[in-house]
């Protein structure tokens, strides 16, 4: 392939990115970037149109080479893995030039950043599968998240799941998108600004008694704030209930106890 | 007493209670019902607590009002403690509420004796099944069985519970008729086999008819007290085996003992409680239950506990220079699984990785081994990664070195992470 300093822009989906890859191999060409949106910069750009049938000609060609592909570079595309989409373009050059054999060489450089990107955003949303808070505002749930990769595609089928008959939305900070769902079906939705209702009384003593459940289940003598923070950065602490009322000093335990019975 | 101060009683008794994972249940959605456990949070954690510990279910105890007086325990009888009881549907009214904000996966309760176990069952029982029935609660529940509760009460438990668990605490039985006279052997045993032979059965039931009812679906785990009593490692961890054989447990917790109480028979008040004796123990049960080691072979007469400054893995490894170096190129996963350093998932990449071509010294790094143990024991393509004499004393000072360093915590008397993998 001859080498020519083209710019790619695409629409910013996962199509239109396999549509880039098509408009690469149709025109024998390599892009030195893939970006969407238009910087004026010294190279000459062009804008790919996504064109399903294209972005399904790309997605065969990479199921025949495994059923995994596909689903892991998806997962990639929701990372915030810095040159995403060259990275993601360098990856799929080289599965194409060396076949099926590549995709076990875990440790190749075109490779391996991937499958980190991929694990980081498995572990971002395992961790907030756990650590989303929802409050209850009039019967609706609702929560605010700030992650670093885009999440909600991939916690949405779990809260759906969980939350079956309520209704519910999740408010993503970071990429200013959110998760509706209601009577059934989910959405997400690109949503500019999200400012919570303050919490009635009722949910205002639910945050109490939690935030007391949590300062008494520590075991004092075992205290551990580094162990805690490699388990639940900081970074989520900031939409986490049992971190927001004001400490407050618990008054009871005199004694400590052994479980009981 | 209003219920923000009865739950602080009730949480702060429960607290020294290991066991809090919500794994191995599989409850899927049910209409009308509020919520599910499904495969996929496997002991998802809600919180870690200021311990670092993770925080699954809502775990406290129905009562702390005991009738019965051990010594390690401040709910006896004979102390003068705050006491309290929830009413079931105050514990409805907070499980439904944490359950549905997403501050927990389900409930653990447990409860002091009440008069008499089977008092204190009953006030269970009636508290969840006005969860399950009332509250169509279709969360994860993990339920105390007390020792001395009749059957007929266990099996009402057990049919609400998602696991049941009664716990052993004392590791022996000469140190229950010291410290615990209320209870034997015998008590705690029985609804341990009773519960195993109900879960079997429910399950061939299931097997047979879709909608037969479920029996503790996610089984039973136990919780040992480490320290209180002067039992070795070996004893400790050969009674873990044989729970895990002859009563099928899914987990054995640890507790390092806290000293809570004045009393000749215990340790003073004023010991640390042994958290790197506790961490080696789990990792040592970890070797148990994923590694494929035996009880026997991490320890035995001559060495009955672990060498606090090594963790078992390596400490197997020093003492069987002979099974040394593996290859990776070409080892089975068993072997590999033996070398300190690599885990389950790292030998799992590894089988994947060298079937294009052997791997390098550099891959190793990049597919999750551990290099400054592993460095000693492996070698790739016939190259020792560290050409160093595989002498014992050598290897020994090294892995303290890089040991020491990255457990600081003893020193500065900080915990250890409760679930850390053993080896990797
Ligand atoms: S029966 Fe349980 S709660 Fe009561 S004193 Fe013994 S250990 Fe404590």
């Amino acid at each position: 392939m001859q080498w020519r300093n083209i710019i790619y822009q695409y629409d910013g989906s996962f199509d239109g990115l396999l549509c880039c890859v098509f408009e690469s191999y149709t025109q024998k060409e390599r892009p030195t970037a893939i970006v969407c949106d238009e910087d004026a910069c010294l190279f000459e750009i062009r804008s790919v149109v996504t064109v399903p049938e294209h972005a399904a000609r790309v997605s065969r060609s990479l199921r025949k080479l495994s059923s995994d592909v596909l689903p892991l570079l998806r997962r990639v595309f929701l990372t915030h893995l810095p040159d995403k989409e060259m990275a993601i373009y360098r990856f799929i050059a080289k599965l194409y030039r060396e076949g099926t054999p590549y995709l076990s060489r875990l440790s190749d450089d075109a490779y391996q950043p991937l499958l980190r990107a991929a694990r980081q955003l498995a572990t971002e949303v395992e961790h907030l599968r756990g650590f989303l808070r929802f409050s209850i505002y009039d019967g609706v749930l609702g929560a605010e998240i700030e992650p670093k990769n885009r999440v909600l595609p991939l916690l949405r089928s779990h809260f759906c799941e969980r939350c079956r008959n309520e209704t519910f939305f999740i408010y993503d900070r970071t990429h200013r998108e959110a998760l509706l769902y209601s009577g059934g079906r989910s959405r997400i939705v690109p949503l500019d600004d999200f400012r919570p209702a303050p919490p009635d009384d009722e949910e205002s003593e639910y945050r109490k008694l939690w935030k007391r459940f949590y300062d008494t289940i520590a075991i004092r003598e075992r205290e551990n704030p580094r162990g805690r923070m490699s388990k639940m950065p900081k970074r989520y602490w900031s939409t986490m209930t049992e971190f927001q009322v004001p400490a407050e000093p618990v008054g009871k335990p005199k004694q400590e106890t052994l479980s009981g019975a | 007493m209003e219920l923000l101060d009865k739950l602080t009683v009730l949480a702060d008794a429960a607290k020294y209670d290991a066991a809090c994972t919500s794994s191995g249940a599989r409850r899927g959605f049910r209409t009308g019902m509020i919520g599910c456990t499904s495969s996929s949070i496997v002991g998802c954690c809600h919180t870690f607590s200021a311990d670092g510990r993770c925080v699954t279910l809502l775990k406290v105890l129905m009562s702390n009002d005991c009738s019965y007086d051990c010594a390690y325990c401040v709910n006896r009888r004979g102390n003068d403690t705050p006491r309290a009881t929830f009413t079931p549907r105050e514990l409805c009214e907070l499980t439904i509420g944490f359950y549905r904000r997403n501050y927990i996966e389900g409930l653990f309760l447990s409860s002091a004796v009440l008069g008499s176990p089977d008092r204190t069952t009953e006030r269970m029982v009636a508290a969840l099944r006005m969860l399950r029935e009332e509250y169509r609660f279709n969360g994860y529940i993990h339920a105390k069985a007390i020792p001395g509760t009749s059957p007929e009460l266990v099996t009402a438990l057990g049919l609400l519970a998602d696991r049941l668990s009664v716990n052993i605490e004392l590791p022996s039985e000469a140190s229950l008729r010291r410290l615990a006279p209320n209870k034997t052997k015998a008590a705690i045993l029985a609804p341990m086999g009773q519960i195993r032979d109900q879960e079997t059965e429910s399950k061939a039931e299931l097997v047979k008819y879709r909608s037969a009812p479920r029996f503790a679906p996610a089984g039973q785990s136990t919780q040992l007290i480490v320290g209180a009593t002067g039992e070795s490692d070996r004893h400790i961890l050969r009674l873990t085996e044989s729970l895990y054989g002859r009563y099928r447990l899914r987990r054995v917790f640890y507790s390092a003992y806290v000293p809570v109480v004045e009393n000749t028979l215990l340790p003073a008040l004023d010991t640390k409680p042994p958290l790197l004796r506790e961490h080696r123990l789990y990792q040592a049960d970890w070797l148990l239950r994923f590694y494929g080691f035996r009880a026997s072979e991490l320890l035995d007469e001559e060495q009955p506990d672990f060498d606090p400054r090594l963790d078992p893995k390596c400490c197997w490894a020093l003492r069987h220079l002979e099974f040394f170096p593996v290859e990776v190129n070409r080892a089975d996963y068993e072997a590999l699984l033996r070398v300190p350093g690599v885990g389950v998932v790292t030998a799992k990449r590894i089988l994947v990785a060298r079937r294009t071509g052997p791997l390098h010294a550099d891959d190793l790094k990049k597919l999750g081994v551990v290099m400054k143990r592993a460095q000693y024991f492996l070698t790739c393509s016939g190259r020792l990664a560290t050409p160093l004499r595989l002498s014992r004393a050598g290897v020994l000072a090294s892995l303290l070195a890089a040991e020491r360093a990255a457990l600081p915590a003893e020193a500065q008397g900080e915990q250890l992470s409760l679930f850390e993998k053993a080896g990797s």
